[in-house]
């Protein structure tokens, strides 16, 4: 019981992840809560959802689809809603990031309709696997799966190619960076395509985990994978992944034990309680600002 | 007298100035927090919330006066705020807000799970005890919020929430106390809330946890960032236009949110100080209306 | 003991940086106290230090003989002692005339109720005293003709009169003021020169943080060097400026005038 539990909490948990490397990244870059990010994650699993029901590409086809289109949509955005307001208050950005977010599941009520959509089922057949006493589907190791290569792929690019130096020099000091001859606005503009890129991936994993790909979806889970990204540390990229798989663990837990109405505000009540006692998350790092 | 009075305006035009009216309440209570102390609050629509629930069970179980009962909920909606408000208005910008937002979240998930607000099925409220019909009530409070906003923003008080907004330590430096005026702005802007919760509930007569989600926050949100953050005429006009644009754009029903958040995106980029920000109100109408003004206030006008 | 401000073998570390380290200074009563050293000598901390902005991780700091390390910047504000900022902070979408009135908020008492009485006899007669008040501020910085104008729209050099004006408006005995000639032209350093006099003539003591040398020897009555955030010299100008010490740490370092 616990290890299906605990099987159950790191699937649902990696997806979390997926979403809140994206907040995570863009929020060590720029200072930014990226509140479209959500949608992002919603609008790649309708990019998913069509690829496989009418084009009938398979999943893993489905999901590259899914993470382009995303990666241009994310960069789209960010030209059009954050960057004319690098100069601006945060308030400002915070409240334009709200604009965008409520656009897009908007647009996604229109054309989609309120009803939550399902995959097909020549999606990915998924067959139970026993271990212990215990069942893990195909289909949760195809997300744990993919989530665990596409954050060490995340890693890899951050730590060992240039552009990675280039976005972690960035996060640093971004007017040193600059100094320094590094684009800041193609660094900025490619983490953001990074981002959503893992975020249409945990898009489509999630649509077929819940069979359910609906216009509200975002919010929920962008809300929650901001929660993880807090947890873990508001910066740190193994905050994110950190975060997000506690997260999920302890959502799926605290389902088990009976709270299941409370499902939701599970997530937010360890978010308050974070920024209450340790803002700076489990693996952050405090910043000092000069006076 | 009034009764008929009211009787005689067109139903539908009375739900449109009602709505105005609540709207107008409700975006005066968030500029006091967020236009005018800088915090944003994304889960305003809980202390809404919390009002309406309060003065719905207050005249559910016990039937009380109905201005006894604004008054009630106001004052309890300000207690919880300024109890939560203690540990969350430590917090800076982006974090607080995102707080907020969580803890609307959590209200909303506990009031649909306990008995007393009747789950998810929500609550129906008879009408209120009151001599005065409900328009008339709106309309005065709407007038009393006006009121006190400007009595606000001019004084000892509001300049402190205003130095907060721009500068925290220097506010400090100057003997301000930070936590505390955050506190009771949050408290004064969750009493205005909850009133118009309260309100609300009457008016509508029939409210659901579900009801006072993020969504709602935003529609606050949007009001007094149309208008213009910190502007009262700003709030007033914000809440004005917000709250009627959707009877008159019926039609447009699906398309009111895509036009929110397009709309947001458009003011902040192109318009940050919204329609009336940084607008000199009162100078303006007056000097349209051929009144000269005189002493310190015209020195005023004269470096606008 | 006349040590109107004591530290008291201060130091503070911020991570494994000390910036400030072991200082022992006093400030005495109805003096003008320079602070003077090379750039990230540690300056700036000793003001946040006093200003209640960090707690020293070491050592005392004493206002008036009572105790005021830790305590937060609004108390040590409403104790007396006000202050203006290396890099300016003033309210800038405020009036100019709005800024003093903060800088006055101690000297006033209505809250919240007094804002929603606002029609109150009490309340004002205590609005229109503040009033007076700051105007009387503006003025001693020669600024009240631009009351009404936007803090945020004023030339450099009035920007930095009207951060004096906002922390005389504290009435406070020590009055710190953290670079306050940076930026400014030989003519406005003059105008400033005699400012600070005055304001030290009424009662009010005067530390000051400057780099200009001939603005620090022309006006102070004691200089305090600092290098490393450690005090390498103290004593009258004329001495400190023949200090060995003071001229090795300035050497190669870009001094400046």
């Amino acid at each position: 019981m616990l290890l299906q539990q605990l099987i159950n909490g790191i699937a649902l948990g990696s997806t979390y992840a997926l979403i809140a490397l994206g907040y995570t990244m863009v929020y060590g870059i720029i200072a930014l809560i990226n509140f479209a990010h959500g949608e992002i994650f919603m609008v790649g699993a309708f990019v998913g959802l069509l690829m496989v029901g009418v084009f009938k590409f398979n999943i893993f086809l489905a999901m590259v689809c899914a993470m382009i289109f995303c990666m241009v949509l994310g960069v789209v955005i960010e030209f059009v809603a954050y960057r004319p307001l690098r100069k601006s208050s945060r308030l400002s950005a915070l409240i334009s990031a709200i604009g965008v977010s409520i656009f897009l599941s908007s647009l996604a009520l229109m054309v989609f309709g309120a009803n939550a959509k399902g995959f097909p089922d020549q999606a990915f057949s998924s067959r139970q696997i026993h271990i212990g006493d215990a069942d893990i589907s195909t289909l949760q190791l195809l997300i744990i799966g993919v989530s665990a290569a596409l954050m060490i792929g995340l890693e890899f690019i951050v730590r060992k190619t240039r552009i990675g130096k280039a976005m972690r020099a960035t996060s640093e000091d971004y007017n040193t960076a600059a100094l320094m001859g590094v684009n800041v606005n193609f660094v900025i503009s490619f983490t953001f395509a990074l981002g959503s890129a893992l975020a249409a991936a945990g898009g489509v994993l999630v649509g077929m985990l819940f069979n359910a790909v609906s216009f509200n979806m975002g919010l929920m889970a962008g809300l929650k994978a901001f929660a993880a990204a807090v947890l873990g540390g508001i910066g740190s990229i193994p905050g994110a992944m950190l975060g997000g798989l506690l997260l999920g663990v302890t959502e799926v837990f605290g389902v088990a034990i009976g709270y299941s109405s409370y499902r939701d505000a599970i997530a937010f009540a360890i978010l308050v309680l974070v920024l209450l006692v340790r803002p700076t998350g489990l693996l952050g790092r405090k910043v000092l600002t000069k006076v | 007298m009034l009764h008929g009075l009211v009787n005689s305006i067109d139903p539908y035009f009375l739900q449109i100035l009602v709505n105005i009216g609540i709207g107008i309440i409700l975006a005066l209570g968030l500029n006091i927090i967020t236009g005018l102390t800088g915090q944003l609050s994304l889960g305003h629509a809980a202390f809404m919330s919390v009002g309406a629930f309060t003065g719905a069970l207050l005249t559910l179980k016990t039937g009380a006066p109905f201005c006894l009962n604004l008054l009630l909920s106001g004052l309890f909606t300000a207690a919880v705020a300024a109890l939560i408000g203690w540990p969350i208005l430590r917090l800076t910008g982006d974090y607080l807000a995102i707080c907020t937002l969580g803890f609307a979240e959590i209200v909303k998930v506990v009031f649909l799970n306990m008995e007393i607000t009747n789950k998810a099925l929500g609550l129906t409220v008879p009408s209120p005890r009151s001599a005065v019909p409900m328009p008339v009530i709106v309309l005065m409070v709407a007038i009393l919020a006006i009121a006190a906003s400007t009595f606000i923003q001019n004084s000892r008080f509001g300049r402190a929430l205003k130095a907060i907004r721009d500068d925290e330590i220097a506010a400090a430096s100057m003997g301000i106390n930070i936590a505390r005026y955050k506190v009771q702005s949050f408290a004064v802007s969750a009493f205005m809330a909850g009133v118009g919760g309260c309100l609300y509930a009457h008016f509508l007569g029939y409210i659901n946890p579900s009801d006072f989600g993020f969504l709602k926050s935003i529609d606050m949100l949007s009001m007094i960032v149309l208008g213009g953050l910190g502007s009262i005429p700003g709030a007033v006009l914000g809440a004005s236009i917000l709250s009627a644009a959707p009877e008159f754009l019926r039609f447009m029903s699906q398309y009111r949110m895509l036009v929110y958040g397009a709309l947001l995106v458009f003011l902040m980029v192109f318009r940050p100080n919204g329609l009336l920000g940084g607008v000199n109100v009162t100078a303006l109408v007056l000097r349209k209306l051929g009144v000269r003004p005189h002493g310190a206030a015209r020195k005023q006008e004269e470096k606008q | 003991m006349t040590a109107l401000l004591r530290l008291d073998n201060v130091t503070i570390r911020f991570g494994g940086l000390v910036a400030v380290n072991g200082v022992n200074l006093d400030v005495e009563k109805g003096e003008i106290l320079a602070l003077i050293g090379p750039n990230g000598a540690g300056k700036s901390t000793i003001f946040n230090l006093i200003t209640g902005i960090y707690p020293p991780t070491e050592g005392g700091i004493s206002f008036n003989g009572k105790s005021i390390a830790g305590l937060p910047p609004y108390v040590i504000a409403g104790g007396g002692i006000g202050r203006t900022f290396q890099n300016i902070r003033l309210f800038n979408e405020l009036t100019v005339l709005e800024n003093v009135l903060i800088g006055a908020h101690t000297r006033g008492r209505w809250g919240l109720t007094g804002a929603l009485l606002k029609l109150l006899p009490a309340v004002r007669k205590e609005e229109g005293r503040l009033l007076k008040w700051a105007s009387h501020c503006l003025s001693q910085v020669d600024l009240a003709h631009k009351a009404f104008d936007r803090a945020g729209n004023l030339p450099y050099g009035e920007q930095r009169r009207l951060e004096i004006a906002r922390a005389l408006a504290i009435e406070p005995a020590l009055l710190l003021l953290d670079e306050p000639a940076a930026g400014m032209n030989p003519q406005e350093k003059r105008t400033l020169l005699e400012m600070v006099r005055t304001i030290r003539a009424a009662g009010v003591t005067v530390f000051l943080v400057e780099h200009d040398m001939k603005f620090v020897m022309g006006l102070s009555d004691r200089i305090a060097v600092l290098d490393y955030g450690v005090k390498i010299a103290e004593g009258r100008p004329e001495e400190v400026r023949a200090n060995p010490a003071v001229i090795e740490a300035y050497l190669g370092k870009g001094a400046t005038h």
